[in-house]
């Protein structure tokens, strides 16, 4: 591709996922695909498409009903899922995880249970300004219903997430929940959550942190960490959509009222009252989906081959080296903290060129990016700009995509009339 | 290359670099703003009329080359327009934008013919038709408006005369 290209040697191992990925050979307009929006949504290893398949040709049946062969294999296989779910991000028991359709939907559960019995009037909510609208409306509305407050905290020159103004806000005493991202899907932050869960818990407030970045580019220890909640999403690391998880410290999942009422999560019902079955089934209501549970736990399966700690080894080479590309653009402005702050995940704009004209030229040399606000409208307005344009990588992106990205981004100055100075 | 200069035409970029009645506008008598919640640009869009003729425009906002060179045409356009006629441009835009085979007259879409090439990127087509929603509902009393609504850009043109019945339909 680009001749001026001085990439490193690339280990081996991280160059066959891309073979394992169909979709990742094929083209676009003629081009070979560069795929940089897995912030979004990444690709399916065959993997993992053929332990969902061998589900659906041969044991689809529903879980935790049939007394038959099939639902008891389903059944097995359903909750296997959950306990190779737990062992990944390290749950003290399987039941700590429930399997929802994404981190939306977690995040959804913990306003619609947790804080709708436990927060009262002027109680108070703290969130960053860097949140994705998933963890952000949720509790705009919550706190209208029950009259809580929403106080913001804001980052540091750096864009990272400024720990003193934690601390100033916590002294109000009225917050009884932080919920935060473990890595920012705009800038890429990563927030040192053992701080942010030890200030949140000295002050008796309750920590729920948006994993969706974090669990896919970070991996996550939750039992470690302390943190009270945890959600991400299937689609983000290799698996399919429509299965997310939410994790819950236990004392919180006894306390909780149900989420969907239905088939599934109950013990047993009467006319008139019925009571409900443990965790996680009581936030499991009607039947839920079983190949993607499946779906998510050979993405797992797919991703311990590597490690979490080498994949993120592995996104800060690529974050490196795209820094240094992107410096060589005239215009272009990188927004957030430096790589070795950051996981995958770069947002720029280039003066001159509106990100969306950029993402359409991208487009139509073959690679793929994400142009917009990327649900984060309250910190692009934070950072001053209406939208941006976001790179985001996996752990099967190579430099010479980087190098296909920077062209790319050179064709866009000439469109605009802009000649190009290197 | 080439398909990128059909879409980003020099009227286009010239117009995003140097756009017309851009401001705001003290006296206007209608106002409106559309969003379009895909990327977060909106377009405002005042519009001065009297005896109803559009006699001043403006438009503010910040957005890509293709929805400010579409609201920089559109102000110059209408300027001077009745509102009938310039809904009625709208309309005509919006057949360019959407309609398969439509065949833009020159003398009706004047430099929005410029936009053509936008057709051929369906994700931009409502870049293209922000600041004529902004136009349509401003004249409709309307303070704000989406790209996401539906009449202007999913709506079936109104058919003349009577409405053919689908097969399936015929059949209940």
């Amino acid at each position: 591709m680009n001749k001026g290209s001085n990439y490193k040697f690339i280990p081996r191992e991280f160059k066959l996922v891309a073979e394992d990925c169909p979709l990742l050979q094929r083209q676009v307009y003629g081009k070979p695909l560069v795929y940089l929006d897995n912030a979004a949504m990444t690709q399916m290893p065959k993997q993992v498409v053929e332990a969902m398949v061998k589900f659906y040709y041969n044991f689809n049946a529903n879980v935790h009903r049939g007394i038959h062969y099939l639902s008891e294999e389903a059944t097995d296989a359903y909750e296997n899922a959950r306990k190779n779910v737990a062992s990944f991000i390290n749950a003290p028991h399987p039941s700590n995880v429930i399997f929802t359709k994404n981190s939306t939907e977690s995040i959804n559960l913990i306003a619609y249970t947790w804080a709708r019995k436990f927060l009262a009037p002027r109680d108070e909510v703290l969130l960053s300004i860097m949140e994705h609208h998933s963890n952000l409306v949720p509790w705009q509305q919550i706190a209208k219903e029950v009259g809580a407050k929403l106080v913001y905290i804001y980052l540091t020159n750096d864009g990272l997430v400024d720990l003193e103004d934690i601390e100033k806000k916590l002294k109000s005493g009225r917050v009884k929940l932080i919920t935060i991202t473990h890595m920012s899907n705009v800038i890429g932050t990563i927030v040192p959550l053992e701080e942010v869960v030890k200030l949140g818990h000295d002050n008796g407030a309750i920590v729920v942190v948006d994993g969706a970045q974090g669990a896919a580019h970070l991996g996550v220890d939750v039992k470690g960490l302390d943190v009270d909640f945890y959600a991400f999403s299937g689609y983000k690391m290799l698996g399919p959509t429509g299965i997310g998880v939410l994790y819950g410290k236990a004392k919180h999942l006894d306390e909780m009222p149900p989420f969907n009422f239905g088939g599934s999560m109950i013990r047993s019902v009467g006319l008139y009252e019925s009571t409900w079955a443990e965790p996680a089934q009581k936030f499991e209501g009607g039947t839920p989906n079983i190949g993607g549970a499946i779906g998510l736990s050979a993405a797992i399966d797919y991703l311990r081959a590597f490690s979490m700690e080498k994949l993120h080894r592995r996104e800060q080479e690529l974050l490196h080296y795209c820094f240094e590309r992107l410096k060589t653009v005239p215009g272009l402005r990188i927004y957030g903290p430096p790589p070795d702050k950051r996981g995958g995940i770069i947002s720029f704009s280039i003066e001159g060129i509106h990100p969306h004209d950029i993402s359409t030229i991208l487009d139509r040399e073959g690679v793929a990016v994400r142009a917009g606000h990327h649900c984060a409208e309250p910190l692009h307005d934070y950072l001053g700009i209406s939208s941006s344009v976001r790179v985001s990588f996996y752990l099967y992106n190579q430099e010479y995509e980087i190098d296909a990205l920077i062209d790319a981004l050179m064709v866009a100055r000439r469109v605009f009339g802009y000649v190009s100075t290197t | 290359m080439s398909l990128l200069r059909d879409i980003y035409t020099q009227v286009i970029l010239d117009h995003y670099r140097k756009p017309r009645n851009k401001g705001e506008l003290d006296d206007a008598t209608h106002m409106s703003r559309c969003d379009n919640p895909l990327c977060g640009d909106k377009v405002f869009l005042w519009l001065k009329v009297e005896d109803e003729k559009i006699v001043d425009v403006k438009f503010a906002g910040n957005g890509c080359a293709i929805s400010q060179a579409s609201a920089s045409i559109m102000t110059q356009m209408i300027k001077g327009k009745t509102c009938q006629e310039a809904l009625k441009l709208k309309d005509s835009f919006r057949e360019m934008l959407l309609e398969k085979d439509y065949q833009p007259d020159i003398k009706v879409l004047g430099e929005l013919i410029a936009l053509e090439g936008v057709k051929k990127l369906h994700a931009r087509v409502k870049c293209a038709v922000c600041a004529w929603h902004a136009l349509d509902s401003a004249l409709k009393g309307e303070a704000e408006v989406s790209t996401e609504k539906k009449d202007m850009l999913s709506a079936p043109i109104e058919a003349e005369g009577e409405v053919e019945l689908a097969e399936w339909e015929k059949e209940i």
